[in-house]
Protein backbone atom coordinates (compact mmCIF):
# COMPACT_ATOMS: atom_id res chain seq x y z
CA UNK A 1 0.00 0.00 0.00
CA UNK A 2 2.74 2.71 1.10
CA UNK A 3 5.01 1.14 -1.61
CA UNK A 4 1.71 1.69 -4.46
CA UNK A 5 1.36 5.17 -3.27
CA UNK A 6 5.11 6.06 -3.56
CA UNK A 7 5.32 5.28 -6.63
CA UNK A 8 2.85 7.62 -7.28
CA UNK A 9 4.29 10.14 -6.16
CA UNK A 10 7.21 9.23 -8.07
CA UNK A 11 5.20 9.29 -10.96
CA UNK A 12 3.75 12.56 -10.56
CA UNK A 13 7.01 14.05 -10.26
CA UNK A 14 8.44 12.66 -13.23
CA UNK A 15 5.45 14.20 -15.13
CA UNK A 16 6.34 17.42 -13.09
CA UNK A 17 9.91 17.78 -13.75
CA UNK A 18 10.36 16.28 -17.25
CA UNK A 19 7.37 17.74 -19.06
CA UNK A 20 9.57 21.02 -19.92
CA UNK A 21 12.01 19.34 -20.93
CA UNK A 22 9.97 17.46 -23.85
CA UNK A 23 8.96 21.23 -24.90
CA UNK A 24 12.38 22.29 -25.18
CA UNK A 25 13.06 19.05 -27.60
CA UNK A 26 10.30 19.79 -29.96
CA UNK A 27 11.39 23.48 -30.23
CA UNK A 28 15.01 22.71 -30.71
CA UNK A 29 14.08 20.08 -33.08
CA UNK A 30 11.90 22.30 -34.95
CA UNK A 31 14.55 25.22 -35.16
CA UNK A 32 17.44 22.05 -36.44
CA UNK A 33 14.92 21.33 -39.29
CA UNK A 34 14.92 24.46 -40.62
CA UNK A 35 19.04 24.61 -40.35
CA UNK A 36 19.19 26.94 -37.34
CA UNK A 37 21.04 25.86 -33.91
CA UNK A 38 17.82 27.03 -32.15
CA UNK A 39 17.11 27.24 -27.82
CA UNK A 40 18.79 24.92 -25.58
CA UNK A 41 16.50 22.23 -24.70
CA UNK A 42 16.58 23.50 -21.23
CA UNK A 43 15.27 26.69 -22.05
CA UNK A 44 11.38 26.19 -20.97
CA UNK A 45 12.83 25.60 -17.73
CA UNK A 46 15.10 28.92 -17.35
CA UNK A 47 11.58 30.85 -19.15
CA UNK A 48 9.15 29.05 -15.77
CA UNK A 49 12.17 30.09 -13.50
CA UNK A 50 12.20 33.24 -14.41
CA UNK A 51 8.56 33.75 -14.83
CA UNK A 52 8.32 32.48 -11.07
CA UNK A 53 10.54 35.35 -9.75
CA UNK A 54 8.40 38.22 -11.74
CA UNK A 55 5.31 40.23 -10.43
CA UNK A 56 2.62 39.29 -11.37
CA UNK A 57 -0.15 42.35 -12.76
CA UNK A 58 -3.47 41.28 -12.70
CA UNK A 59 -6.27 43.78 -14.35
CA UNK A 60 -8.79 45.95 -12.28
CA UNK A 61 -11.65 44.59 -14.43
CA UNK A 62 -10.79 40.67 -13.91
CA UNK A 63 -12.59 38.89 -11.79
CA UNK A 64 -12.12 35.50 -9.12
CA UNK A 65 -12.26 33.41 -12.02
CA UNK A 66 -9.03 35.10 -13.34
CA UNK A 67 -6.60 34.44 -10.29
CA UNK A 68 -8.23 30.88 -10.48
CA UNK A 69 -7.47 29.54 -13.65
CA UNK A 70 -3.46 29.32 -13.79
CA UNK A 71 -4.11 26.49 -10.93
CA UNK A 72 -7.07 25.01 -12.69
CA UNK A 73 -4.49 24.93 -15.32
CA UNK A 74 -1.34 23.41 -13.36
CA UNK A 75 -3.36 20.98 -11.09
CA UNK A 76 -5.67 19.18 -13.51
CA UNK A 77 -3.25 17.35 -15.09
CA UNK A 78 -1.56 16.17 -12.29
CA UNK A 79 -4.61 14.56 -11.58
CA UNK A 80 -4.61 12.83 -14.45
CA UNK A 81 -1.14 12.01 -13.78
CA UNK A 82 -1.75 9.96 -10.70
CA UNK A 83 -4.79 7.84 -13.01
CA UNK A 84 -2.86 6.71 -15.96
CA UNK A 85 0.26 4.37 -16.41
CA UNK A 86 2.86 6.47 -16.72
CA UNK A 87 5.96 4.17 -15.29
CA UNK A 88 3.82 0.90 -14.05
CA UNK A 89 1.92 -1.22 -16.26
CA UNK A 90 -0.53 -2.08 -13.14
CA UNK A 91 -2.71 -0.04 -11.13
CA UNK A 92 -1.34 2.50 -8.53
CA UNK A 93 -2.99 3.59 -5.30
CA UNK A 94 -4.85 6.94 -6.95
CA UNK A 95 -5.70 4.74 -10.14
CA UNK A 96 -9.50 3.52 -9.26
CA UNK A 97 -10.44 7.15 -9.15
CA UNK A 98 -11.50 7.39 -12.72
CA UNK A 99 -11.09 5.78 -16.08
CA UNK A 100 -10.05 6.76 -19.42
CA UNK A 101 -12.91 9.15 -19.99
CA UNK A 102 -12.75 10.47 -16.27
CA UNK A 103 -9.36 11.31 -17.15
CA UNK A 104 -10.40 12.84 -20.03
CA UNK A 105 -13.17 15.02 -18.38
CA UNK A 106 -10.61 16.13 -15.98
CA UNK A 107 -8.36 17.57 -18.79
CA UNK A 108 -11.35 19.35 -19.97
CA UNK A 109 -11.84 21.32 -16.62
CA UNK A 110 -8.68 22.86 -17.07
CA UNK A 111 -9.76 23.84 -20.20
CA UNK A 112 -13.03 25.39 -19.80
CA UNK A 113 -11.22 27.36 -17.05
CA UNK A 114 -8.61 28.95 -19.12
CA UNK A 115 -11.18 29.61 -21.80
CA UNK A 116 -13.43 30.99 -18.81
CA UNK A 117 -10.42 33.16 -17.92
CA UNK A 118 -9.82 34.48 -21.65
CA UNK A 119 -13.59 35.62 -21.61
CA UNK A 120 -12.74 37.29 -18.18
CA UNK A 121 -10.44 39.77 -19.19
CA UNK A 122 -10.78 42.97 -21.31
CA UNK A 123 -8.11 41.37 -23.87
CA UNK A 124 -9.72 41.47 -27.32
CA UNK A 125 -8.00 38.56 -28.36
CA UNK A 126 -8.90 36.57 -25.12
CA UNK A 127 -12.38 35.75 -25.98
CA UNK A 128 -11.34 35.53 -30.12
CA UNK A 129 -8.53 33.00 -29.01
CA UNK A 130 -11.29 31.51 -26.43
CA UNK A 131 -13.93 31.21 -29.12
CA UNK A 132 -11.79 29.34 -31.28
CA UNK A 133 -10.57 26.75 -28.80
CA UNK A 134 -14.25 25.43 -28.14
CA UNK A 135 -14.36 25.02 -31.74
CA UNK A 136 -11.94 22.87 -32.56
CA UNK A 137 -13.04 21.49 -28.92
CA UNK A 138 -16.55 20.30 -29.80
CA UNK A 139 -14.74 18.95 -33.41
CA UNK A 140 -12.65 16.59 -31.38
CA UNK A 141 -15.45 15.62 -29.04
CA UNK A 142 -17.22 13.23 -31.35
CA UNK A 143 -13.77 12.02 -32.22
CA UNK A 144 -12.67 11.26 -28.47
CA UNK A 145 -16.16 9.44 -28.07
CA UNK A 146 -15.88 7.46 -31.01
CA UNK A 147 -11.67 6.31 -30.38
CA UNK A 148 -13.13 5.51 -26.38
CA UNK A 149 -15.79 3.54 -27.60
CA UNK A 150 -13.83 1.48 -29.77
CA UNK A 151 -11.10 0.59 -27.14
CA UNK A 152 -13.97 0.22 -24.55
CA UNK A 153 -15.84 -2.37 -27.23
CA UNK A 154 -12.27 -3.81 -27.72
CA UNK A 155 -11.19 -4.31 -23.94
CA UNK A 156 -14.34 -5.23 -22.56
CA UNK A 157 -13.23 -1.89 -20.43
CA UNK A 158 -12.27 1.70 -20.22
CA UNK A 159 -9.18 1.11 -17.73
CA UNK A 160 -6.48 2.33 -18.98
CA UNK A 161 -4.13 -0.42 -17.44
CA UNK A 162 -6.47 -3.48 -18.66
CA UNK A 163 -6.62 -1.46 -22.93
CA UNK A 164 -2.98 -1.60 -22.53
CA UNK A 165 -2.90 -5.38 -22.20
CA UNK A 166 -5.21 -6.43 -25.36
CA UNK A 167 -3.86 -4.39 -27.84
CA UNK A 168 -0.25 -6.64 -27.64
CA UNK A 169 -1.35 -10.01 -25.84
CA UNK A 170 -0.68 -11.74 -28.47
CA UNK A 171 1.18 -9.53 -30.39
CA UNK A 172 -0.80 -10.06 -33.30
CA UNK A 173 -3.71 -7.79 -32.09
CA UNK A 174 -1.35 -5.20 -32.63
CA UNK A 175 -2.05 -5.44 -36.18
CA UNK A 176 -5.67 -5.56 -36.13
CA UNK A 177 -6.96 -2.88 -38.40
CA UNK A 178 -9.00 -0.97 -35.64
CA UNK A 179 -6.21 -0.90 -33.56
CA UNK A 180 -3.90 0.80 -36.67
CA UNK A 181 -7.02 3.28 -37.39
CA UNK A 182 -7.65 4.20 -33.80
CA UNK A 183 -3.78 4.94 -33.49
CA UNK A 184 -4.38 7.34 -36.18
CA UNK A 185 -7.42 8.86 -34.99
CA UNK A 186 -5.76 9.38 -31.67
CA UNK A 187 -2.86 11.39 -33.69
CA UNK A 188 -5.13 13.27 -35.07
CA UNK A 189 -6.48 13.91 -31.97
CA UNK A 190 -3.27 15.16 -30.36
CA UNK A 191 -2.64 17.07 -33.04
CA UNK A 192 -5.98 18.95 -32.48
CA UNK A 193 -5.95 19.01 -29.22
CA UNK A 194 -2.43 20.36 -27.90
CA UNK A 195 -2.54 22.84 -31.06
CA UNK A 196 0.32 21.75 -33.21
CA UNK A 197 0.67 22.39 -36.66
CA UNK A 198 -1.94 21.39 -39.27
CA UNK A 199 -4.59 23.04 -36.77
CA UNK A 200 -3.08 25.96 -34.79
CA UNK A 201 1.16 27.12 -34.90
CA UNK A 202 1.96 26.97 -31.40
CA UNK A 203 4.97 28.88 -32.25
CA UNK A 204 3.28 31.87 -33.94
CA UNK A 205 3.67 35.35 -32.49
CA UNK A 206 0.80 36.79 -34.57
CA UNK A 207 -2.37 37.38 -32.15
CA UNK A 208 -5.03 37.36 -34.93
CA UNK A 209 -3.73 33.95 -36.41
CA UNK A 210 -3.59 32.30 -32.63
CA UNK A 211 -5.74 29.72 -31.47
CA UNK A 212 -4.41 28.25 -28.44
CA UNK A 213 -1.66 30.74 -26.90
CA UNK A 214 -3.95 33.83 -27.08
CA UNK A 215 -5.37 32.20 -23.71
CA UNK A 216 -2.69 32.91 -22.18
CA UNK A 217 -1.56 36.47 -23.29
CA UNK A 218 -2.62 38.24 -20.58
CA UNK A 219 -0.76 36.43 -17.61
CA UNK A 220 2.48 37.93 -16.48
CA UNK A 221 4.70 36.38 -13.49
CA UNK A 222 3.66 33.30 -11.31
CA UNK A 223 0.22 33.24 -13.40
CA UNK A 224 1.99 33.18 -16.80
CA UNK A 225 4.42 30.36 -15.11
CA UNK A 226 1.79 28.22 -13.69
CA UNK A 227 -0.34 28.18 -17.33
CA UNK A 228 3.05 27.73 -19.13
CA UNK A 229 3.72 24.50 -17.16
CA UNK A 230 0.45 23.12 -17.24
CA UNK A 231 0.03 23.31 -20.87
CA UNK A 232 3.57 21.42 -20.51
CA UNK A 233 2.36 18.49 -18.81
CA UNK A 234 -1.10 18.44 -20.03
CA UNK A 235 0.33 17.96 -22.99
CA UNK A 236 2.84 14.83 -21.40
CA UNK A 237 0.11 13.50 -19.82
CA UNK A 238 -1.78 13.16 -23.34
CA UNK A 239 1.75 11.80 -24.71
CA UNK A 240 1.98 9.21 -21.60
CA UNK A 241 -1.98 8.23 -22.45
CA UNK A 242 -1.21 7.74 -27.03
CA UNK A 243 1.84 6.32 -26.07
CA UNK A 244 1.35 3.67 -23.22
CA UNK A 245 -1.74 2.53 -24.03
CA UNK A 246 -2.18 2.21 -27.67
CA UNK A 247 0.71 2.48 -29.09
CA UNK A 248 3.95 1.43 -27.71
CA UNK A 249 2.73 -0.21 -23.91
CA UNK A 250 5.93 -2.19 -23.57
CA UNK A 251 9.13 -1.08 -20.81
CA UNK A 252 6.68 -0.38 -18.20
CA UNK A 253 7.44 -1.88 -14.43
CA UNK A 254 5.77 -4.89 -13.98
CA UNK A 255 6.82 -5.67 -10.64
CA UNK A 256 6.70 -3.92 -7.66
CA UNK A 257 10.21 -3.08 -7.23
CA UNK A 258 11.94 0.28 -6.83
CA UNK A 259 15.06 -0.11 -9.46
CA UNK A 260 12.49 -1.15 -12.09
CA UNK A 261 10.48 1.87 -11.85
CA UNK A 262 13.35 3.96 -11.97
CA UNK A 263 14.40 2.29 -15.27
CA UNK A 264 11.07 3.19 -16.04
CA UNK A 265 11.78 6.74 -16.58
CA UNK A 266 14.51 6.70 -18.83
CA UNK A 267 12.04 4.23 -20.95
CA UNK A 268 9.15 6.79 -21.38
CA UNK A 269 11.35 8.87 -22.33
CA UNK A 270 13.01 7.37 -25.43
CA UNK A 271 9.71 6.73 -26.29
CA UNK A 272 8.80 9.89 -25.99
CA UNK A 273 11.92 11.19 -28.29
CA UNK A 274 11.13 8.90 -31.01
CA UNK A 275 7.45 9.99 -31.13
CA UNK A 276 8.37 13.51 -31.11
CA UNK A 277 10.94 13.22 -34.23
CA UNK A 278 7.99 11.85 -35.75
CA UNK A 279 5.63 14.73 -34.32
CA UNK A 280 8.32 17.29 -35.62
CA UNK A 281 8.60 15.68 -39.09
CA UNK A 282 4.37 16.21 -39.46
CA UNK A 283 5.05 19.55 -38.37
CA UNK A 284 7.28 20.64 -40.42
CA UNK A 285 6.25 19.20 -43.67
CA UNK A 286 2.43 20.98 -43.35
CA UNK A 287 0.87 24.36 -43.51
CA UNK A 288 -1.27 25.24 -41.10
CA UNK A 289 -5.00 24.75 -42.18
CA UNK A 290 -7.29 27.85 -42.71
CA UNK A 291 -9.87 27.96 -39.45
CA UNK A 292 -12.54 26.92 -41.57
CA UNK A 293 -10.47 23.60 -42.98
CA UNK A 294 -10.09 22.63 -39.73
CA UNK A 295 -13.60 21.39 -39.44
CA UNK A 296 -12.46 19.56 -42.32
CA UNK A 297 -9.17 17.56 -40.30
CA UNK A 298 -11.41 17.06 -37.54
CA UNK A 299 -13.94 15.35 -40.04
CA UNK A 300 -10.89 13.11 -41.53
CA UNK A 301 -10.12 12.35 -37.67
CA UNK A 302 -13.61 11.23 -37.35
CA UNK A 303 -14.00 9.47 -40.02
CA UNK A 304 -11.01 7.22 -39.33
CA UNK A 305 -12.23 6.46 -36.19
CA UNK A 306 -15.19 5.38 -37.41
CA UNK A 307 -13.69 3.06 -40.14
CA UNK A 308 -12.15 1.50 -36.91
CA UNK A 309 -15.36 1.57 -34.92
CA UNK A 310 -17.14 -0.31 -38.24
CA UNK A 311 -14.30 -2.83 -38.90
CA UNK A 312 -14.38 -4.03 -35.61
CA UNK A 313 -18.66 -4.11 -35.53
CA UNK A 314 -18.39 -5.84 -38.89
CA UNK A 315 -16.12 -8.44 -37.15
CA UNK A 316 -13.52 -7.42 -39.94
CA UNK A 317 -10.56 -8.69 -38.03
CA UNK A 318 -8.03 -11.49 -38.21
CA UNK B 1 -1.43 -13.84 -41.76
CA UNK B 2 -4.70 -13.30 -41.38
CA UNK B 3 -4.36 -10.06 -38.81
CA UNK B 4 -1.67 -8.31 -41.87
CA UNK B 5 -4.86 -8.87 -44.49
CA UNK B 6 -6.98 -7.17 -42.11
CA UNK B 7 -4.76 -4.73 -41.69
CA UNK B 8 -4.19 -4.50 -45.18
CA UNK B 9 -8.28 -4.37 -45.25
CA UNK B 10 -8.62 -1.55 -43.17
CA UNK B 11 -6.56 0.63 -44.76
CA UNK B 12 -7.93 -0.04 -47.67
CA UNK B 13 -10.97 1.18 -46.64
CA UNK B 14 -9.18 4.23 -44.94
CA UNK B 15 -7.92 5.00 -48.37
CA UNK B 16 -11.00 4.97 -50.81
CA UNK B 17 -12.66 7.31 -47.65
CA UNK B 18 -9.57 9.49 -48.90
CA UNK B 19 -9.74 9.41 -52.41
CA UNK B 20 -13.59 10.90 -51.89
CA UNK B 21 -13.04 13.07 -49.47
CA UNK B 22 -9.66 14.90 -50.37
CA UNK B 23 -9.14 18.34 -51.26
CA UNK B 24 -6.08 17.98 -53.43
CA UNK B 25 -6.01 16.31 -56.69
CA UNK B 26 -2.04 15.40 -56.46
CA UNK B 27 -3.01 13.84 -52.85
CA UNK B 28 -6.04 11.55 -54.31
CA UNK B 29 -3.52 10.38 -56.72
CA UNK B 30 -1.10 9.34 -54.36
CA UNK B 31 -3.69 7.52 -52.62
CA UNK B 32 -4.55 5.72 -54.98
CA UNK B 33 -1.13 4.47 -55.38
CA UNK B 34 -1.30 3.56 -52.01
CA UNK B 35 -4.43 1.61 -52.00
CA UNK B 36 -2.96 -0.55 -54.92
CA UNK B 37 0.01 -1.30 -53.23
CA UNK B 38 -2.31 -2.45 -50.53
CA UNK B 39 -4.35 -4.53 -53.05
CA UNK B 40 -1.06 -6.28 -54.40
CA UNK B 41 -0.29 -6.91 -50.27
CA UNK B 42 -3.38 -8.60 -49.78
CA UNK B 43 -3.15 -10.66 -52.99
CA UNK B 44 0.26 -11.57 -52.24
CA UNK B 45 -0.76 -12.60 -48.58
CA UNK B 46 -3.28 -14.37 -50.39
CA UNK B 47 -1.30 -16.54 -52.68
CA UNK B 48 1.53 -16.71 -50.12
CA UNK B 49 -1.27 -18.81 -47.99
CA UNK B 50 -3.24 -21.03 -50.79
CA UNK B 51 -0.03 -21.12 -52.64
CA UNK B 52 -1.09 -20.15 -55.57
CA UNK B 53 0.99 -18.96 -58.23
CA UNK B 54 -1.68 -17.05 -60.57
CA UNK B 55 -2.15 -14.69 -57.12
CA UNK B 56 1.75 -13.40 -57.03
CA UNK B 57 1.39 -12.39 -60.85
CA UNK B 58 -1.62 -10.51 -59.86
CA UNK B 59 -0.01 -8.81 -57.26
CA UNK B 60 3.20 -8.06 -59.49
CA UNK B 61 0.62 -6.53 -62.33
CA UNK B 62 -0.89 -4.77 -59.91
CA UNK B 63 2.25 -3.24 -58.69
CA UNK B 64 3.21 -2.43 -62.05
CA UNK B 65 0.03 -1.29 -63.79
CA UNK B 66 -1.62 0.54 -61.16
CA UNK B 67 1.25 1.56 -58.77
CA UNK B 68 3.31 2.95 -61.14
CA UNK B 69 2.28 2.70 -64.67
CA UNK B 70 -1.24 4.40 -65.09
CA UNK B 71 0.26 7.71 -62.10
CA UNK B 72 3.01 7.71 -64.71
CA UNK B 73 0.48 8.50 -67.28
CA UNK B 74 -1.31 10.70 -65.43
CA UNK B 75 1.58 12.82 -64.73
CA UNK B 76 2.79 12.82 -68.15
CA UNK B 77 -0.79 13.65 -69.53
CA UNK B 78 -1.85 16.09 -67.25
CA UNK B 79 0.74 17.44 -65.03
CA UNK B 80 -0.26 21.20 -65.40
CA UNK B 81 -3.89 19.93 -63.61
CA UNK B 82 -2.03 18.25 -60.89
CA UNK B 83 -0.21 20.92 -59.97
CA UNK B 84 -1.65 24.21 -60.79
CA UNK B 85 -5.49 23.38 -59.49
CA UNK B 86 -5.07 22.24 -55.78
CA UNK B 87 -8.78 21.95 -55.08
CA UNK B 88 -11.24 19.76 -56.12
CA UNK B 89 -14.85 21.06 -57.01
CA UNK B 90 -17.74 18.38 -54.86
CA UNK B 91 -21.28 18.59 -55.46
CA UNK B 92 -21.73 18.14 -51.41
CA UNK B 93 -19.22 19.30 -48.96
CA UNK B 94 -16.60 17.50 -47.18
CA UNK B 95 -17.76 16.18 -43.74
CA UNK B 96 -20.97 15.64 -45.55
CA UNK B 97 -19.64 13.46 -48.26
CA UNK B 98 -17.78 11.63 -45.76
CA UNK B 99 -20.54 10.74 -43.61
CA UNK B 100 -22.42 8.96 -46.47
CA UNK B 101 -19.12 7.43 -47.32
CA UNK B 102 -19.58 5.35 -43.69
CA UNK B 103 -23.01 4.58 -44.40
CA UNK B 104 -22.13 3.15 -48.03
CA UNK B 105 -19.72 1.24 -46.38
CA UNK B 106 -22.12 -0.54 -43.51
CA UNK B 107 -24.73 -1.08 -46.34
CA UNK B 108 -21.80 -2.72 -48.46
CA UNK B 109 -21.46 -5.02 -45.68
CA UNK B 110 -24.90 -5.72 -45.27
CA UNK B 111 -24.82 -6.64 -48.97
CA UNK B 112 -22.59 -9.07 -48.77
CA UNK B 113 -23.85 -10.45 -45.66
CA UNK B 114 -25.78 -13.26 -46.71
CA UNK B 115 -22.60 -14.92 -48.71
CA UNK B 116 -20.83 -14.39 -45.61
CA UNK B 117 -23.09 -16.73 -43.97
CA UNK B 118 -22.15 -19.35 -46.56
CA UNK B 119 -18.71 -19.13 -46.72
CA UNK B 120 -16.25 -19.48 -43.56
CA UNK B 121 -12.79 -18.60 -45.43
CA UNK B 122 -11.28 -16.09 -43.01
CA UNK B 123 -9.74 -14.43 -46.22
CA UNK B 124 -12.81 -14.20 -47.85
CA UNK B 125 -14.88 -12.85 -44.89
CA UNK B 126 -12.28 -9.74 -44.85
CA UNK B 127 -11.82 -9.25 -48.62
CA UNK B 128 -15.52 -9.39 -49.88
CA UNK B 129 -17.11 -6.74 -47.67
CA UNK B 130 -13.96 -4.46 -47.97
CA UNK B 131 -13.79 -4.83 -51.99
CA UNK B 132 -17.49 -4.49 -51.70
CA UNK B 133 -17.45 -1.04 -50.01
CA UNK B 134 -14.87 -0.15 -52.35
CA UNK B 135 -16.75 -0.17 -55.34
CA UNK B 136 -19.42 1.52 -53.25
CA UNK B 137 -17.02 3.89 -52.87
CA UNK B 138 -15.73 3.62 -55.78
CA UNK B 139 -18.61 5.06 -57.55
CA UNK B 140 -19.84 7.37 -55.16
CA UNK B 141 -16.63 9.38 -55.73
CA UNK B 142 -17.78 9.65 -59.37
CA UNK B 143 -21.12 11.04 -58.62
CA UNK B 144 -19.87 13.36 -55.85
CA UNK B 145 -16.54 14.83 -57.70
CA UNK B 146 -17.41 17.25 -60.38
CA UNK B 147 -13.89 17.22 -62.22
CA UNK B 148 -12.30 14.68 -64.95
CA UNK B 149 -9.63 13.40 -63.18
CA UNK B 150 -10.99 12.82 -59.64
CA UNK B 151 -13.62 10.67 -61.37
CA UNK B 152 -11.44 8.72 -62.99
CA UNK B 153 -9.86 7.99 -59.97
CA UNK B 154 -13.32 6.73 -58.78
CA UNK B 155 -13.44 4.43 -61.46
CA UNK B 156 -10.30 3.37 -60.55
CA UNK B 157 -11.33 2.71 -56.97
CA UNK B 158 -13.97 0.72 -58.25
CA UNK B 159 -12.00 -1.74 -60.28
CA UNK B 160 -9.36 -2.02 -57.20
CA UNK B 161 -12.67 -2.99 -54.86
CA UNK B 162 -13.57 -5.48 -57.04
CA UNK B 163 -9.98 -7.11 -57.53
CA UNK B 164 -10.07 -6.57 -53.87
CA UNK B 165 -12.95 -8.81 -53.53
CA UNK B 166 -11.65 -10.81 -56.38
CA UNK B 167 -8.22 -12.19 -54.95
CA UNK B 168 -9.76 -14.01 -52.25
CA UNK B 169 -13.57 -15.09 -53.99
CA UNK B 170 -11.03 -16.91 -57.13
CA UNK B 171 -7.52 -17.53 -56.07
CA UNK B 172 -6.88 -19.11 -59.39
CA UNK B 173 -8.56 -16.98 -62.03
CA UNK B 174 -6.98 -17.56 -65.48
CA UNK B 175 -4.45 -15.16 -66.03
CA UNK B 176 -5.53 -14.17 -69.24
CA UNK B 177 -8.33 -12.42 -67.54
CA UNK B 178 -6.10 -10.64 -64.84
CA UNK B 179 -3.86 -9.51 -68.04
CA UNK B 180 -7.62 -8.14 -69.78
CA UNK B 181 -8.46 -6.53 -66.49
CA UNK B 182 -4.77 -4.43 -66.33
CA UNK B 183 -5.06 -3.04 -69.83
CA UNK B 184 -9.11 -2.87 -69.62
CA UNK B 185 -7.98 -0.13 -66.98
CA UNK B 186 -4.52 0.82 -68.42
CA UNK B 187 -6.78 2.03 -71.25
CA UNK B 188 -9.39 3.59 -69.72
CA UNK B 189 -6.74 5.71 -68.10
CA UNK B 190 -5.26 6.68 -71.26
CA UNK B 191 -8.27 7.31 -72.87
CA UNK B 192 -9.51 9.29 -69.92
CA UNK B 193 -6.68 11.45 -69.54
CA UNK B 194 -6.47 12.55 -73.14
CA UNK B 195 -9.86 13.51 -73.09
CA UNK B 196 -9.63 15.68 -70.35
CA UNK B 197 -6.84 17.23 -71.60
CA UNK B 198 -8.65 17.88 -75.12
CA UNK B 199 -11.40 19.17 -72.74
CA UNK B 200 -9.04 21.28 -70.94
CA UNK B 201 -7.78 23.03 -74.35
CA UNK B 202 -10.57 23.76 -75.77
CA UNK B 203 -12.94 25.28 -72.48
CA UNK B 204 -10.21 25.85 -70.28
CA UNK B 205 -11.55 23.83 -67.49
CA UNK B 206 -12.12 20.20 -66.50
CA UNK B 207 -14.96 20.79 -64.42
CA UNK B 208 -17.12 18.13 -66.44
CA UNK B 209 -20.08 18.70 -63.39
CA UNK B 210 -20.76 22.21 -65.40
CA UNK B 211 -21.30 20.86 -68.59
CA UNK B 212 -24.57 21.11 -68.68
CA UNK B 213 -25.10 20.56 -72.74
CA UNK B 214 -22.84 20.18 -75.97
CA UNK B 215 -21.79 22.89 -77.46
CA UNK B 216 -21.38 23.96 -81.26
CA UNK B 217 -19.64 26.57 -82.64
Amino acid sequence: MAEKIFFNLIQLLVVMVFSPLIKGIIDRLKEMIQSKRGPSVLQPYRDIWKLFNKDEVVSEQSSWIFRLAPYMCFITPMFVALLIPVLTDYPLFFAFMADMLGGGFILALGGFFATLAAVDTGNPYGPMGASRTRMVGFLAEPVFMIVFFTVSFVAGSTIPYIVQKVWVTPFANFFEPSHVLVMLAFLMLILAESGRIPVDNPSGHFELAMIDESKGLEYSGRGAALMKWGGCMKFFVLLCIFLNVLVTPWGLAGSGSLWEVLVAVPLILIKMFFFIVVLVIIESSLAKLRLYRITEFMGAAFITSVAALLLQLLEIQG
Amino acid sequence: MTQFNALMGGLFILTAFGIVGLRQIIGSLRLFVVQSVLLAGSAFIIGLVHGSIHLFVVAGIVLIVKAFFIPWLLYRVLSHELHARREIAQALDVPTSLLLAAGLTIIAYFIVNPLLNVVSDPFIRINLPVGMAGVLLGAYAIAVRREALPQLLGILTMENGAFFAGVSIAPDLPLLAELAAAFDVLVIALVVGLLTRRIQKQVGTTLVGEMARLKEE
